[in-house]
């Protein structure tokens, strides 16, 4: 791993150093707290792996969609496409056996999370429709769908009867809760995303299909010259980013919280861990296998924010603006590292003169 | 039914003006190759600190300056990141948001805390033209920050395409080794548009919190400002183009308030999914124009490669 996520990370820490500062509590204290709520006893430490899982999920599917080049900011809206279909494949149908319901649901969620992304492939690959504007609006037209469906059609019928309209489903069947590994909240999705990790860095470096992706990524006028189906390609990995982090989102659902619900907001659900999930892959150098000790740094940092807002009062936002400022440090490195190694790495990306010239006939016109 | 239509199409109006200032200070950004995503973390900072500022001055001209500034910072730092290190625009213009969001919600729950109202800039009413019946009820009776939107059009229109300044943008944008063979300074223009861009994007903020809905939460814009974005492909990088597809949004918006405040009974997730929906349908069909973008956008500037 290179230096330059860590250096990023402690130039956050001390922006954040100042901030808390400004905020008038001593940041070693808040600090204390955080470490204290992020890693402090056996089940601190679970809620950091538990947190840590969307992020490993969504990180995994940035992995894949960054490595062909493309940008898969949807992470949001397919969260909450895994969950809300996984939710309301359990909702429907409680007497199946468990575990055959949970393969399914998780099935489910991992295809609508396949095909909410692959809208944006689509769109992308046939009609060069800017894929971080399509996803991003995709995120929104998941939540409003969510919170309709959440404030009438699957709404629990207790909250009906009670009168109260609380916009969430009722508990699912405990035969769906996915099996805790110790006696914490730590369940058993993690293993699937720890595996899935070792997946992905297989699929990428070590089948055809993952090469042809991470070509087109690397440069995608050689690869259409070389006669790899540029298109098709690009929607595949489109689908597959959204399939993994489909998956994580039903995995929320049935490992976590055992029902859906919303604030009404985009975040509500997913807590962010759409966008948390881009900083945990950036972190980890969009490689799988560094995603997951960064979604580990991550999912601490949420944890101990968390426990951080309730000890000294300072607003667990802070660590949102951290991420933040991560995500700059980070792609602003880039470029010291890119002029360290240029004399081994010729640049990759050439731009065709004859379109060029195309585009300023138009313009003149 | 006339009064419907008047009460709509003078919110289309107003509703307009944050796309619009976001929406042209992208435009000039991107027609100088920098591709600014970052939008809406601006547009929030911008309209956290002139609300702060309003709240405790009660000075409306104060809280737009202060946006203004917090506006060029984060230009500034956008500038910075982009052009001089040279960063991949699609993911530092996230980080710009996920960053400005944070701060803004920090900022918020820390210094306000609860959400209450302000006095924002009040009607202006134009003298003269604000009592031409329905036309001067819908156009002529704004505040002064939504005629500033519609002024900033022609305005914009004229520098980039009548002044040298607007051939440099275009050139820088368009064919940066030409434009610095010329002796064009890339990277001062390019500081210069994201700058002017950070600015727009402070006063779209603003406009939100102390002129159009006088209140600040967490996450106000909630996404305006990646629609401001898509509507600079809509309008192909043209500011007339951009104000059509400014006013096509704002008049969805309007119409969706209309209905919901009318009770009509389409559930209000529906009609606040229909901006997302259109925005995605429109750049589909934007596409099928072939109508390209700079061709220096999102490419750094790098001499003699």
């Amino acid at each position: 791993m290179s230096l330059i996520p860590i250096a990023a990370f402690l130039l956050a820490l001390l922006i954040g150093t100042i901030m808390i500062t400004f905020l008038g509590v001593n940041p070693l204290i808040a600090y204390q707290a955080l470490l204290k709520g992020a890693f402090g006893s056996m089940n601190a430490i679970a809620d950091t792996v538990v947190k840590a899982t969307p992020l490993l999920f969504v990180g995994l599917g940035i992995c894949i969609a960054f490595r062909a080049g493309v940008l898969n900011i949807g992470g949001e809206g397919q969260l909450v496409t895994g969950a809300l279909s996984a939710t309301i494949v359990c909702l429907n149908f409680p007497n199946l056996p468990g575990w055959i319901l949970i393969i399914i649901a998780l099935l489910v969620g991992l295809l609508s999370g396949a095909i909410w992304a692959g809208i944006a492939g689509f769109l992308k690959a046939y009609f060069n429709v800017n894929e971080i504007l399509s996803t991003i609006m995709l995120n929104y037209i998941a939540a409003y769908g969510m919170n309709y469906l959440l404030r009438g059609p699957i709404m629990d019928p207790l909250q009906i009867k009670l009168g109260s309209f609380i916009p969430q489903t009722a508990r699912l069947t405990q035969a769906v809760d996915l099996p805790r590994l110790i006696p914490t909240r730590l369940h058993f999705g993690t293993i699937v995303a720890v595996v899935f990790a070792i997946l992905v860095y297989i699929f990428l470096w070590r089948t055809t299909i993952g090469f042809r992706i991470r070509m087109i990524g690397q440069n995608i006028q050689a690869s259409r010259a070389s006669g790899i189906n540029v298109q098709k390609y690009m929607v595949l990995a489109f689908v597959l980013s959204g399939a993994l982090i489909g998956l994580g989102g039903a995995i929320e659902v049935l490992g976590v919280h055992h029902r859906l619900f919303t604030d009404g907001s985009v975040s509500g659900f997913t807590g962010s861990a759409g966008f948390n999930g881009i900083v945990a892959a950036l972190f980890g150098q969009l490689h799988p296998i560094g995603t997951i000790p960064a979604s580990l740094l991550l999912g601490a940092l949420l944890t101990g924010a968390n426990k951080m807002q309730r000890a000294v009062q300072i607003p667990s936002a802070l660590i949102g603006a951290l991420n933040g400022l991560i995500v700059l440090f980070v792609v602003g490195s880039e470029y010291l590292r890119r002029r360290q190694t240029r004399r081994v790495e010729p640049t990759t990306k050439t731009e065709s003169n004859s379109q060029n010239k195309n585009k300023d006939k138009k313009e003149s016109k | 039914m006339e009064a419907i239509i008047i009460g709509i199409a003078k919110s289309a109006i107003r509703l307009a003006t944050p796309y619009l200032y976001a929406s042209i200070g992208e435009t000039i950004g991107q027609l100088s190759g920098v591709l600014n995503l970052g939008v809406d973390g601006v547009m929030l900072m911008g309209a956290f600190s002139a609300f702060y500022t309003v709240l405790k001055t009660g000075n409306l001209w104060l809280g737009l300056l202060v946006a203004i500034v917090v506006g060029a910072i984060f230009g500034l730092l956008i500038a910075f990141i982009n052009v001089t290190l040279k960063a991949e625009q699609g993911i530092s213009g996230i980080g710009v948001y996920i960053f400005g969001l944070g701060l803004s919600s920090l900022l918020f729950s820390t210094m306000i805390g609860t959400v209450q109202p302000v006095n924002g800039f009040p009607p202006l009413f134009i003298p003269g033209l604000s009592n031409i019946p329905v036309i001067g009820e819908i156009l002529f009776q704004q505040n002064i920050l939504v005629y500033g939107a519609f002024a900033l059009i022609p305005l914009a229109w004229y520098v980039l395409n009548k002044t040298p300044l607007g051939l440099s943008i275009r050139a820088v944008g368009q064919h940066p080794q030409a434009a610095d063979s010329l002796g064009v300074n890339i990277v001062r223009i390019r500081y210069f548009t994201v700058i002017l861009g950070g600015i727009l994007s402070g006063i779209a903020g603003a406009s939100l919190s102390i002129a159009l809905l006088n209140v600040f939460q967490q996450n106000l814009t909630n996404g305006m400002g990646f629609i401001a974005v898509a509507l600079v492909y809509f309008g192909a990088w043209r500011p007339k183009t951009v104000l059509i597809g400014a006013l096509l949004f704002s008049t969805v918006n309007a119409i969706q308030i209309w209905v919901q405040v009318k009770g009509i009974n389409i559930p209000s997730d529906f009609t606040l999914m229909m901006p997302y929906i259109v925005t995605i349908i429109v750049l589909a069909a934007m596409a099928k124009r072939r109508i390209h973008p700079p061709a220096a956008l999102n490419k750094p500037f790098e001499r003699g490669e």
